[in-house]
């Protein structure tokens, strides 16, 4: 079953666009929260992950902090 | 990423190694001064150096960061983060340069807490909240103005005077909520999970203050990565690789280019062109051998 992906990001971060356009090309479908607008999804990220950087990114609950190719390989189990 | 374009079109056999690509200018929102490009983002830019790169049979290994380079016989070693190894006759450091830190208690502990070092990315996280901005160069300057528009408060905190152009400078001081400590030096960050306060001092009196809030942006300035090379070639004062106006070092073979030398101007245009200046000189010294 595909995992759940929610990426939370802000218009202006480079690594957000990174991010997203890597799951893009990899065909993984994902929720994203803008929040530099959304301010309940901003908390939210804060509260569940306890930091205040950008891209965080949750798969199926983990959390990976910024553009790590390795790392979302690996969670996503893309080969 | 322009010397190994160069590198690749002289049909040298070459390995890119980096921890990650566009380096700095992902971190830069607008370029004016790219040439061919009237205006464009950073992260545009630096894509189309990553497509350009890619059009070449060149072996590529990113997100792998080389960690230290040494001299063996008949050319050098590469050690990698991951434990790799990778012997080259001649090498390229173009490894460019990174945030310097304030170097104070609590920072290292609240890194990506409150404390960052990218107001591009991170400064839209602390909308209608109080920040601090720490420097007083024209991209802690940057950093006040686009954070101005949408904290509640602004601290700057600099142990200089502002010593950015005066352009900027008086599009801070027109704001209304910024709050200025200049020559003010920077003692401690403290909180729980996330950071909570600040504790400064004013350099002239040594009066001592505590700042609330939840964010801190560090733009104190960079810092070479030239660690790689430490102890095998020679360094400056402030770190930088020296290289000659042939990029070469003082050990045959190893040549280095852009940011991460003591090249002076350090521009993207600048550093694409030592980049290709450096693999083409890289390419003379193996016809030589």
């Amino acid at each position: 079953m595909a995992k759940e992906v929610k990426v939370y990001s802000t218009p202006t971060c480079p690594w957000c666009r990174k991010v997203k356009q890597w799951l893009d090309a990899n065909k993984i479908a994902y929720t994203d929260f803008n929040v530099a607008q959304d301010h309940t999804a901003r908390d939210e990220m804060v509260k569940k992950s306890s930091q205040t950087a950008v891209p965080t990114i949750f798969i199926d609950g983990e959390i990976v902090v910024g553009f790590n190719e390795p790392v979302l390989k690996e969670k996503l189990g893309i080969k | 990423m322009t010397a190994a374009v160069y590198a690749a079109r002289k049909r040298l056999d070459a390995v890119l190694i980096s921890k990650d690509i566009g380096g700095q200018p992902m971190w830069t929102g607008r370029i004016e001064n790219y040439m061919g490009y009237q205006y464009i983002e950073g992260f545009e830019l630096m894509a189309k150096f990553e497509e350009q790169v890619k059009q070449f049979p060149l072996e590529q290994r990113i997100g792998v960061q080389a960690v230290s380079v040494k001299s063996i016989a008949g050319g050098f070693e590469v050690a990698t983060d991951g434990g790799g190894k990778f012997q080259a006759k001649a090498v390229i450091v173009a490894s460019g340069k990174r945030p310097r830190p304030l170097n104070v208690p609590g920072e290292e502990e609240f890194k990506g807490k409150g404390v960052t070092y990218c107001s591009v990315c991170d400064g839209p996280v602390f909308s209608g909240q109080r920040v601090a901005v720490i420097g007083g160069g024209n991209s802690a300057l940057e950093a006040i103005d686009d954070m101005m528009k949408i904290a509640e408060r602004v601290y700057v905190v600099s142990v200089t005077p502002f010593t950015g152009d005066q352009v900027l400078v008086e599009r801070v001081r027109a704001a209304g909520n910024v709050t200025e400590f200049l020559e003010h030096e920077v003692l401690s960050i403290s909180g729980g999970t996330l950071v909570e306060d600040m504790e400064i001092r004013d350099i002239k009196t040594g009066e001592k203050k505590k700042l609330e809030l939840s964010g801190i942006f560090v733009e104190i300035g960079l810092n070479p990565n030239s660690e790689l090379v430490k102890g095998l070639t020679a360094l400056n004062q402030q770190g930088e690789i020296v290289v000659n106006c042939r990029n070469e070092t003082d050990v045959p073979g190893l040549f280095a280019a852009g940011d991460v030398t003591n090249v002076p101007e350090k521009q993207i245009v600048i550093s694409a062109g030592e980049g290709a200046k450096a693999a083409l000189q890289a390419h003379k010294y193996l016809q030589r051998l």
